[in-house]
């Protein structure tokens, strides 16, 4: 096995080992180098299979080449650059090594041909990233960092179960598609959909992302859903039940972002809605579905990282991503208020910018498809989203009530690779065609018609004036004790108070599950110390007669039931 | 010379062990027992060689022919376990001389050795044998010398674990006795070939029927099987380093090995799984065993403990594996059989290491020693990884053809367990990363690696698992023809 027959994403893996030996500036290019040195790797791959080796009966493909798994691959690498740009100033070596190896990772899942191979991987994404969550060093974030890794691990878990019963039934690991109509299928679907943060499945996302630090969390953007999306669509396609989980998963989360007041908690809610744009495309399963699904994945990465960029940067000038103390940074932040307007942009889709060109693929293959639901849930998410990143956290964060804050502009370094995920989001907004050459499936779709430009601007318009209308009519929801009147009611005269009910009974049904969970488990723990813990009746050192005793019993039990 | 090897194998440790006490104090006693050790090792990977070229080798003890004389019998399957626990015995041996120094008496230094050399031609003794009256004869030279090697540990309360053990090895050996006598009267042969010939046509008699019951609950006992485990947490927290990592490694596995000859190899599969139905009894005891052994580890703060409680727990997953009794079941069973020699071995190793240093295996000790030991803790995150049978290590490999075995059996519920006690041997190894990696050390707290003679030994064991882990040709090939011979034999 040569050199070029080993996965690119190892490169980022073995280099990180590297980082702790290195130190100031040596280190800063080293870092910068591997993702280059990576994206190099992948861009001169050739679509086939290499890296094959057997491992006792089976084929394992380390390095399985296609054009789905290169357009993942290509924006891993880059959010990978990007991510190190970002956390250019962070001295932890932790962190370095950890996003590092983490982004390695998530390089060689998508490469994965195989489902031990995908199955390593996937465990590996889970083990790196957990560190970036732990690095914040507070007991909320190791309690938050330990669930999110069981969470994971577990997903890894029924990954290898499912991939154990299909090989059981085939003779065959490879990963190709999976469907569910036998069991392995299923148990891989709710493996798969533990990552990719499916309704009920997801609260490990909102859980541990906004614990992790500054530059963890937009490491933590960029590869762990996505790789699940990417997984999603490799094995189910075409599935009709991801239909309907995907159009519930665009829409539901939103509530919970509206009601958040932990602008980083919030965003995470708004990228679990967002990939469930992708799962109602892979759902869908048509070429421009799944071209749309590949496209979208590639625009999210970049917008949805950028924005965690933005409030880290916020978090990291003002201290807090509390959407109640923070206000008025646009006067000490603007850049990074301009690129927070220009991610809201992206994922709000307003053309020119990059979510409009994509996010329409997968809404047109749903009315193509017939699937009006999901089409009328999706539109409906957009329109939430568009009031949420486009008018709720600005508001709060840039251009409320100014908090008093005096904080300078983000560090040279956030700011770069802010500004060069703006300009990837501008221009692949204006002129997709280079984004379109690299999808899975050949496009003929083209963005910019009269019917789509003027149906987006419409529902923008639309929604805007909805807004005002609202706050005219005075819908003033009631308010919520504790919380910042002042910081929070733009977006709570939007919601109709229908909505508003709908959104606290659904926080209490959390809120409830999550007490519910809790004592279980109290309980659980409890019951299993007091038998199993150093003085519960199984760990004791039993007395000669007792254990003996077990020896008859065995004896005398096993001829007498044999007797008898 | 070639042809004698056999005896050899038996005879050079066994006779050494007079020298050894002749010798007496002072450094040659090590030195001699060293040697033996590599020998004893020569030997087997010798016979391993002849057997795989050559099929397997019956000797004549004193030139008598089976089945009246005593037969000295090696296959495929033996020669195996005969070379892991030499290999075990040789890596011990070049590991023991600081721990030794450490935590045992220099007047009683060559009484250990002595001992230990007994021990290893007991269990080379047991393996090697093709007479059921042998075996046991054997295990009482095993069993005598390990229970003196355990009473020898640094804590008084090491006699206690000691006697204890005695007890029931004592009951484990009897009970086997007592069903080789019942064998021996229906039958009159010992030779093991030579009765599982006769055995299977007197397999409708009670005497048979019982014999089968006490072979099987004594080797149970031996081979510490949940519930017959009481002997086996204390024995191994108590005893010193070294005869703990050497008894965790082999003992419970000659003896698993036994069970699977009495298994199959005398009563046949129709017998055992059919008219005894002894599946759902070892399915029950297996389990069981994983389970509560897994948990039990998780809330103990003396390593060692913890990791004898985790063996309660491993050779649960061996017997499981032979209660499938289908090829890839007893494959995955003889796999995990020579893989968790490898990986116990090495984990105990790794714990000698702290307590050279640290004077104790206790999870306090542990706390900030990944910055003070750096390659003992490495060694014991590696060995845990096996443990937890992450891929890449042969833990995952043997998990694998259980997991497999279930599978195809149609036994759902029973990957579910696999899987579930492997998660829980994730958080009682991770218990130990903690303390290792996240807590600080406290002030005072002795620097510096253990001595390489020490750390060497660790990480020729845990670079094998990982080895082994990659490169499965050999022991999954080796694993899946025994299954096949021991199924195909017996029916």
């Amino acid at each position: 096995m040569t050199i070029d027959q080993l996965p690119p994403g190892l490169i980022l893996i073995l280099g990180a080992v590297l980082v702790p030996f290195l130190r100031g500036n040596v280190r800063a290019i080293y870092m910068l180098l591997l993702p280059a040195l990576c994206g190099w790797q992948v861009w001169h791959l050739t679509p086939g299979e290499y890296g094959v080796v057997s491992l006792f009966d089976y084929t394992l493909v380390a390095l399985r080449v296609d054009k789905l798994s290169l357009v993942f691959a290509y924006v891993f690498t880059l959010a990978a650059f990007l991510a190190v740009i970002y956390s250019l100033h962070v001295r932890d070596v932790v962190q370095q090594v950890a996003g590092l190896g983490y982004a390695g990772a998530a390089i060689c899942a998508v490469f994965a041909g195989d489902l031990i191979t995908l199955f390593v991987f996937w465990e590996l994404t889970a083990i790196t990233s957990v560190f970036l969550v732990w690095a914040t060093r507070t007991e909320r974030s190791f309690r938050s960092g330990m669930r999110y890794l069981v969470v994971q691990v577990g997903s890894g878990v029924l990954l290898l179960s499912g991939a154990l019963v299909i090989v059981n039934q085939t003779g065959s690991l490879t990963f190709g598609h999976i469907g569910i109509d036998s069991i392995g299928g299923q148990l891989i679907l709710l493996s798969f959909g533990i990552k990719a943060a499916f309704p009920l499945l997801n609260n490990w996302l909102q859980d541990a992302y906004p614990e992790a630090t500054v530059t963890g969390t937009v490491f933590l953007s960029a590869f762990t859903t996505k790789l699940a999306i990417y997984a999603l669509a490799r094995g189910f396609a075409g599935t009709d039940m991801l239909i309907w989980i995907g159009a519930i998963m665009a829409v539901f989360p939103l509530f919970y972002a509206a009601i958040e007041n932990d602008l980083r908690r919030a965003l995470a809610y708004i990228l679990n809605h967002q990939l469930g744009f992708m799962v109602v495309g892979v759902g869908i399963g048509t070429e421009l579905a799944l071209n749309g699904v590949a496209a979208h994945a590639f625009a999210h990465v970049l917008y949805e990282g950028m924005m965690f960029m933005v409030l880290g940067a916020v978090l990291y000038r003002a201290g807090t991503a509390q959407g109640s103390v923070l206000g008025g940074l646009y006067k000490s932040m603007p850049w990074t208020t301009v690129f927070w307007i220009v991610g809201a942009a992206s994922i709000a889709g307003v053309p020119l910018f990059i979510g409009f060109t994509t996010k329409s693929m997968i809404l047109t293959a749903a009315s193509l498809e017939g699937h009006w639901i999901a089409w009328t849930a999706l539109v409906f998410a957009s329109v939430g989203v568009f009031f949420l990143a486009g008018i709720k956290i600005p508001y709060t964060a840039f251009f409320g009530p100014a908090s008093g804050k005096q904080v300078r502009e983000a560090p040279v370094n956030m700011w770069l690779a802010m500004a060069l995920s703006s300009v990837l989001c501008i221009w692949i907004g204006i002129d997709p065609s280079r984004l379109y050459a690299v999808l899975p499936f050949p496009v003929d779709y083209v963005p910019y018609t009269g019917a789509h430009v003027i149906n987006q601007l419409q529902l923008l318009a639309f929604t805007a004036l909805g807004a005002v209308i609202l706050f005219r009519c005075g819908v003033y929801p009631k308010s919520e004790p504790g919380q910042n009147l002042d910081s929070d009611w733009v977006y709570r005269r939007l919601l109709p108070a229908a909505a508003h009910g709908l959104v606290d009974s659904l926080a209490q049904a959390r809120d409830e599950v999550w007490r519910w969970r809790d004592r279980v488990f109290d309980f659980i723990l409890e019951r299993v110390f007091h038998y199993h813990g150093p003085r519960g009746i199984m760990a004791r050192t039993w007395a000669i007669s007792g254990a003996a005793l077990w020896v008859m019993v065995l004896l005398g039990g096993y001829l007498l039931v044999y007797y008898l | 010379m070639m042809s004698h090897l056999p005896a050899l194998q038996v005879v050079v440790p066994l006779l050494s062990a007079p020298i050894c006490v002749l010798l007496g104090r002072g450094r040659f006693a090590y030195g001699f027992t060293l040697a033996i050790s590599w020998v004893a090792f020569v030997i087997s990977g010798l016979l391993l060689q002849a057997v795989v070229q050559g099929g397997a080798i019956s000797y004549q003890l004193g030139g008598w022919a089976p089945p009246w004389g005593i037969e000295l019998r090696v296959d495929l399957v033996n020669a195996y376990v005969l070379l892991i626990v030499s290999a075990i015995g040789a890596l011990v041996m070049t590991y023991a001389k600081p721990s030794v120094d450490r935590e045992i008496g220099a007047e009683q230094e060559y009484l250990f050795y002595t001992g230990y050399l007994l021990c290893l031609a007991g269990l080379l003794g047991v393996t090697i044998t093709g007479d059921a009256f042998n075996i046991f004869v054997f295990f009482e030279v095993s069993s005598l010398a390990s229970y003196m090697l355990i009473s020898l540990g640094p804590n008084r309360r090491a006699l206690t674990a000691s006697f204890n053990y005695l007890i029931f090895g004592t009951i484990g050996a009897t009970f086997f006795l007592i069903g080789v006598g019942l064998l021996y009267q229906m039958t009159g042969t010992l030779n093991i070939a030579d009765l599982a010939e006769r055995v299977a046509p007197l397999t409708g008699t009670r005497t048979v029927q019982a014999a089968f019951v006490f072979m099987v609950v004594g080797l149970a006992l031996k081979a510490a099987l949940f519930p017959l485990h009481a002997w086996l947490p204390n024995s191994y927290a108590y005893a010193p380093s070294v005869v703990t990592i050497f008894l965790a490694a082999t003992a419970t596995k000659v003896s698993i090995y036994v069970l699977i000859r009495t298994i199959f190899t005398i009563f046949g599969v129709e017998f055992s799984f059919g008219t005894m139905s002894l599946g759902p009894l070892l399915f029950i005891l297996a389990i069981a065993a994983m389970l509560l052994g897994s948990t039990v580890a998780i809330f103990q703060d003396d390593i060692k403990r913890m990791l004898a409680w985790s063996s309660v727990a491993q050779i649960g997953y061996m017997v499981l594996g032979l209660a499938f009794a289908t090829v890839n079941g007893v494959a995955g069973g003889i796999l995990h059989l020579f893989n968790h020699a490898l990986i116990k071995a090495a984990l105990f190793m790794a714990m000698g290491c702290v307590f050279y240093r640290m004077g104790s295996v206790r999870i306090e000790a542990m706390a900030g020693i990944g910055k003070r030991m750096p390659w003992t803790t490495a060694a014991f995150v590696a060995g845990g990884l096996a443990l937890i049978g992450v891929p890449l290590t042969t833990g995952f490999v043997s998990k694998w053809y259980l997991l497999l075995a279930s599978v195809e059996s149609g036994m759902w519920w029973i990957a579910l367990f696999i899987l579930i006690s492997s998660l829980l041997a994730i958080i009682y190894v991770w218990r130990v990363v903690e303390a290792a990696y996240f807590m600080p050390s406290p002030d005072g707290a002795p620097e510096g690696e253990a001595p390489l003679l020490m750390l060497i030994p660790t990480w020729v064991l845990i670079i094998a698992n990982v080895y082994f882990g990659m490169d499965t040709r050999v022991s999954v090939g080796v694993a899946v023809d025994a299954a096949k011979a021991l199924l195909g034999g017996g029916s």
